[in-house]
């Protein structure tokens, strides 16, 4: 023990003697357990956000949305043409009577609609909902009320608004109690929702969601005053669309029977719509397992990313001991002829690399620990430069990098750490087995 | 008498590849106990292949060396650094010491690689001053090599030699660097440590440092070619040492 504390000491007694020397060949090993540590944090807060975001959805919630068939099935007469596809009332009802584990549904139709007030519009995302939409999505009102099932029974005009719809359309102004024109309808404001985060796309089958640009009607009132056909302008040419719901969210009673109740929901929606395929299911537990994969994969290819620049650190430490090797084979003859056998030479310089690489190291985690604020500032920085010049699809991928929240976990520190002091062993064996091999007569000789 | 190193027909050869160069040619001598000799020779000689021999650095390709009765010309690496660490005390021409070391650390040098790694004690530290006290650098101890001169760098060498109480002193040509008054200072300082009853080989090209010897062996082409006996030491050290 003593002796190791000895040579420990020895070992930073030397790297003190060329301090700026040691303190460069240290850098390159706090950059890369630095850079090991922030990679892994943002692996981690990625894949925290993607299961966060799962789990707004609901761990037991089965989610059916309508999907435009593929071009090939649509009938594709002249400019203008009726396009009917996706979820009926029918499947609601065959599904929800019949499925026994399934506790609550709620079928929305959605579709994008200009919203005006006075002189303001807004492009927003109507969504015609029934009462539970609000417990489902988990949403928050930030004044007034959501809509509610005697809306529904009266099929009235009222709809409850965004937080950004508000912020938009009545900017200092109170907006309950006024009325918002979609269409030819004004419908009068009952309630604001709360902000609420982006979602973003989750494994390619979900797109992502702003809940800010919603405006909520009663389905019920949706489908009297508008109806299922939509009319699409695109391009120069008029399309319509009929669709009966776009999305049925089922909860499920227990967490063990979402898959069963899954299989049960894909076969008798596979009878109705095989030859169209214009509907589609969602299980957020199976997104959850993709995503549990999705940061494995993302964990191993930014860590080794991270890798390869300790990896070069460690070759900065190699250079370095070979050099003072070579500047210290005297010393080394020195040693030898009052005793010091090969390994305790060995020891010497081994010592030293790993005191490097551990200092390194520490200092790396040190570093590490601050990844949070670090890419705070970074995001700081990019708000700043990239706001005004957004564009629609640039939004879309800051919101996500702005949801990201980078998270340290202890072990990839100990990981991180334990890498960079197993880089100056194996980077340190080499010049430590050289220095060791040399023959005292001739090392005594060195100038 | 006791012999403290014996040599029986050593022969060294180093094998350069195209030739095989014989250094040493089978030398057979004995060093008694408290003997102090000097080894001389032209360069080429085999006189330094020879020290390199009795200090543990080099193994003979022939013959045996006995070191107190012990023969040590067979032994592994680590067993030879042991026998330097333990036995052999070494003073070289250009002192070597570790120049980032103070006095006092550089004395302690062999202290780290004594068998079992014990750690270093307030006993040892006290014996190292004690040393060096006895080398006249007790004011020095914090001094660094380079703020030395190079008389008092080979006292502080001849303290380190005898950190670990050596049955041999070897000293590789130890005035071959100085000027005639620290030439002196050194060999009253061997002298010393000869009446105390060390012995003290010594490898020289110097007539004068030579005789002070109380035997010479004059090598060539790798053998002994001559032997000479006789101590004669110059007015100045006589009347310092003790009688």
């Amino acid at each position: 023990m003593s002796r190791l504390f000895r040579t420990i000491q020895l070992g930073l007694k030397n790297l003190l003697l060329h301090k700026l020397r040691s303190a460069l060949t240290m850098l390159g090993i706090v950059f890369g357990v630095f850079s090991v540590i922030a990679m892994l944090a943002i692996g981690e807060g990625a894949s925290q956000q993607a299961q966060k975001q799962v789990l707004e959805l609901g761990a037991t919630n089965i989610i059916v949305i309508s999907q435009k068939p593929a071009e090939g099935s649509k009938n594709n007469n002249a400019n203008t043409s009726v396009l009917t596809y996706g979820l009926l009332r029918d499947d609601y009802r065959r599904i929800r009577e019949t499925v026994n584990t399934i506790v609550d549904a709620t079928p929305i139709r959605e579709f994008s609609q200009p919203a005006r007030y006075l002189h303001r519009n807004m492009d927003i995302r109507l969504v015609g909902c029934t009462a539970n939409y609000y417990s489902v999505n988990h949403l928050k009102m930030q004044s007034g009320r959501f809509i509610s099932d005697r809306d529904q029974e009266d099929t009235a005009n009222v709809c409850v608004i965004g937080h950004e719809v508000a912020k938009t359309l009545f900017p200092g102004e109170e907006p309950r109690g006024k009325a918002v024109r979609i269409g030819q309808v004004f419908y009068s404001i009952v309630g604001v929702t709360d902000h609420r985060t982006a979602s973003a796309a989750i494994g390619g089958s979900l797109s992502g969601q702003d809940y800010d640009k919603d405006i909520y009607i009663p389905l019920e009132t949706l489908r009297a005053r508008i109806g299922d056909e939509v009319m699409i302008v695109q391009a120069g040419s008029r399309s319509s669309e009929k669709v009966e719901l776009s999305q049925i969210t089922f909860r499920v009673g227990k967490a063990e029977d979402v898959v069963a109740t899954a299989n049960v929901i894909r076969e008798t929606l596979a009878k109705y719509h095989a030859d169209k395929q214009d509907v589609d299911l969602i299980v957020p537990l199976e997104l959850l397992e993709q995503a549990e994969m999705l940061k494995r994969i993302f964990n191993l290819v930014l860590g080794s990313i991270a890798l390869i620049s300790l990896i070069v650190g460690g070759i900065g430490i190699m250079n370095i001991m070979l050099a003072t090797v070579t500047e210290r084979t005297r010393e080394i003859g020195i040693r030898r002829a009052l005793g010091a056998k090969q390994t305790d030479i060995t020891q010497q310089f081994l010592t030293e690399t790993s005191v490097l690489a551990g200092i390194g190291g520490l200092l790396g985690v040190g570093l590490g620990l601050s990844t949070p604020y670090a890419f705070a500032m970074i995001r700081w920085i990019a708000e700043r430069a990239f706001l005004n010049q957004s564009s629609k699809s640039g939004s879309r991928m800051f919101e996500m990098f702005s949801g990201l929240e980078p998270v340290v976990s202890v072990w990839s520190l100990a990981l991180a750490f334990g890498i960079s002091v197993a880089i100056g062993i194996v980077f340190g064996i080499y010049p430590a087995r050289s220095a060791a091999r040399l023959d005292p007569i001739e090392a005594l000789r060195h100038e | 008498m006791n012999l403290a190193a014996e040599l029986i027909g050593l022969e060294k050869h180093y094998d350069l590849g195209p030739v095989v160069v014989k250094a040493l040619r089978g030398v057979t001598t004995q060093f008694a106990e408290g003997d102090f000799i000097a080894i001389m020779g032209a360069s080429g000689s085999g006189k330094s292949t020879m020290l390199n021999l009795l200090g543990g650095l080099d193994r003979p390709t022939h013959g045996r060396y006995l070191l107190g009765g012990e023969d040590v010309s067979q032994l592994d690496d680590n067993e030879l650094s042991q026998i330097r660490n333990k036995r052999i005390g070494f003073i070289f021409q250009s002192y070597n010491l570790i120049p980032q070391y103070t006095v006092l650390e550089n004395i302690e040098v062999p202290l780290h690689y004594r068998p079992g790694y014990p750690a270093i004690s307030a006993a040892d530290r006290r014996w190292c001053a004690e040393l060096a006290s006895r080398v006249g650098l007790e004011d020095r101890l914090d001094h660094r090599p380079t703020q030395l001169s190079g008389g008092q760098q080979q006292r502080v060498a001849i303290a380190r030699s005898m950190v670990n109480d050596p049955d041999i002193i070897l000293a590789d040509e130890p005035t071959g660097n100085l000027d005639t008054a620290t030439e002196e200072e050194i060999m009253l300082l061997l002298h010393q440590l000869n009446r105390e009853g060390r012995t003290i080989i010594m490898v020289t090209h110097e007539e004068p440092v030579a005789l002070q010897a109380r035997r010479r062996i004059i090598m060539k082409d790798g053998v002994i070619h001559k032997e000479d006996f006789g101590q004669h030491l110059p007015e100045e050290i006589a009347v310092q040492l003790p009688a």
